[in-house]
């Protein structure tokens, strides 16, 4: 069209409008199909994790490390198959099998244990640190995050506003018949109570002859 | 007897804003997803309320299966290829660039060093078909008395890369037996921080 304007040599000729309208329907058909590929084959989310540090195998560190927390200022946690957990306040007294005690997993279980846990000083400390925790988390929005993760990790290392404590210490042993989602959940409930220092243990010939009179293989 | 006219009207939809909303899609998507990477087991990992996320890059893929069968992976394409030449020459496997080729592309390894050429030779349908069999995974008995194979893959990802992360992502039913082999195996090796894979909690009982 725009060659019959050219080739009128007076100028003097009326342009035509056209009307250039482009069909898009076949490019929303691509796109759609684009767009479904891409759903399904990639993931949006990405999967959450959990940091894990474990003790080395270094038998010399390994004396050192647990002589440091006081008795009561330690839970022993034994989670064994078919969802069971058992735990001891303070570290197993092998002799005597009645310091292992039966609990549930979750709010009112183990977690409770961690909660209403009383040292030897007359302190609570997972119920303080939780406390102080819910303080911080309350005032989280006027902070930046690199602010709110290190007064998380002060509190978790005991340092509240009204002074220093002393915090609690969870050893968890996980038996062979354990599933790994037990683990989880009991490196969870660490993530819950805010305790700081955790760690996950082997079970030793002494830890399965307790867990033995409690009928767990 | 009046005839019944139809009108024939010119109904032209308008489509540009439809493709462009189409293009902000898939932009979005294209932005924001990271493809799935095809496993060849199925494992579901449990739930927990940490939100901290996965590292980006440099990243050690453990994947452990409800039997306990081990399977490798890393997301670097370089660092693979740099991983399977140097198996090659440590482990005297006899591999051809062909065969190192077929094994950077694999997503997952999880075979032992003995039947790895073999495996690389198979056509695409039949590695599938041995890596979801029972014969698949890395084993984790020591060799000798000396460092099993699955340490061998992590001694020699470690010399590609050495700051890289292991990530473990296990089924939630796999036993908790299985899982301190692995570890336990890492933390001789002195490899004591892991990330564990899991998916974000929801519901009330947190």
């Amino acid at each position: 069209m725009s060659a019959d304007v050219a080739s009128n040599p007076k100028g003097g000729g009326k342009q035509k409008k056209i009307n250039v309208r482009v069909d898009f329907t076949p490019m929303v058909d691509m796109m759609m199909l684009l767009i479904t590929f891409f759903m399904l084959c990639t993931s949006l989310a990405k999967p959450q994790t959990m940091e894990l540090s474990m003790p080395s195998n270094d038998k010399n560190l390994q004396n050192e490390d647990r002589s440091v927390t006081k008795a009561s200022y330690t839970i022993t946690v034994y989670v064994a198959g078919n969802d069971k957990i058992f735990y001891v306040s303070g570290l197993p007294k092998y002799d005597d099998p009645t310091c292992l005690k039966e609990t549930t997993w979750g709010k009112n279980g183990i977690r409770k244990v961690f909660m209403t846990h009383v040292t030897e000083d007359n302190t609570q400390p997972v119920l303080q640190v939780m406390k102080a925790k819910a303080e911080l988390d309350a005032q989280k929005d006027q902070m930046p995050d690199t602010v709110y993760s290190k007064k998380l990790s002060q509190i978790k290392a005991g340092e509240l506003d009204n002074g220093k404590i002393q915090t609690m210490t969870i050893i968890i042993k996980a038996t062979d018949k354990a599933t790994y989602k037990n683990v989880i959940d009991a490196l969870d409930e660490m993530q819950i109570c805010s305790v700081g220092k955790y760690v996950l243990d082997k079970i030793n010939a002494d830890d399965a002859k307790l867990l033995k009179t409690k009928g767990v293989e | 007897m009046g005839k019944l006219k139809i009108k024939k009207s010119d109904v032209w939809i308008d489509m540009t804003p439809m493709s462009d909303v189409m293009v902000l899609l898939l932009t979005f998507f294209m932005l924001t997803s990271t493809f799935v990477k095809n496993e060849p087991v199925k494992v579901n990992q449990p739930s927990s309320v940490s939100e901290i996320k996965v590292p980006e890059k440099d990243v050690l893929n453990i994947l452990v299966d409800k039997q306990g069968k081990v399977f490798m992976g890393m997301d670097n394409q370089n660092d693979l290829l740099a991983l399977i030449q140097g198996m090659n020459e440590t482990g005297n496997l006899g591999l051809n660039a062909l065969e190192m080729k077929k094994f950077q592309t694999d997503p997952l390894w999880g075979i032992r060093l003995s039947s790895l050429k073999g495996y690389l030779d198979l056509p695409q349908e039949k590695m599938t078909e041995v890596i979801t069999g029972n014969e698949a995974g890395v084993p984790l008995d020591s060799i000798n008395g000396g460092k099993s194979e699955f340490q061998l893959w992590v001694t020699e990802a470690l010399k590609v890369n050495d700051d890289i992360k292991i990530a473990i992502k296990a089924d939630a039913t796999t036993p908790y037996q299985r899982i301190k082999k692995v570890m336990s195996e890492l933390q001789d090796m002195n490899q004591n921080r892991y990330y564990l894979i899991t998916s974000l909690k929801t519901g009330e009982d947190k």
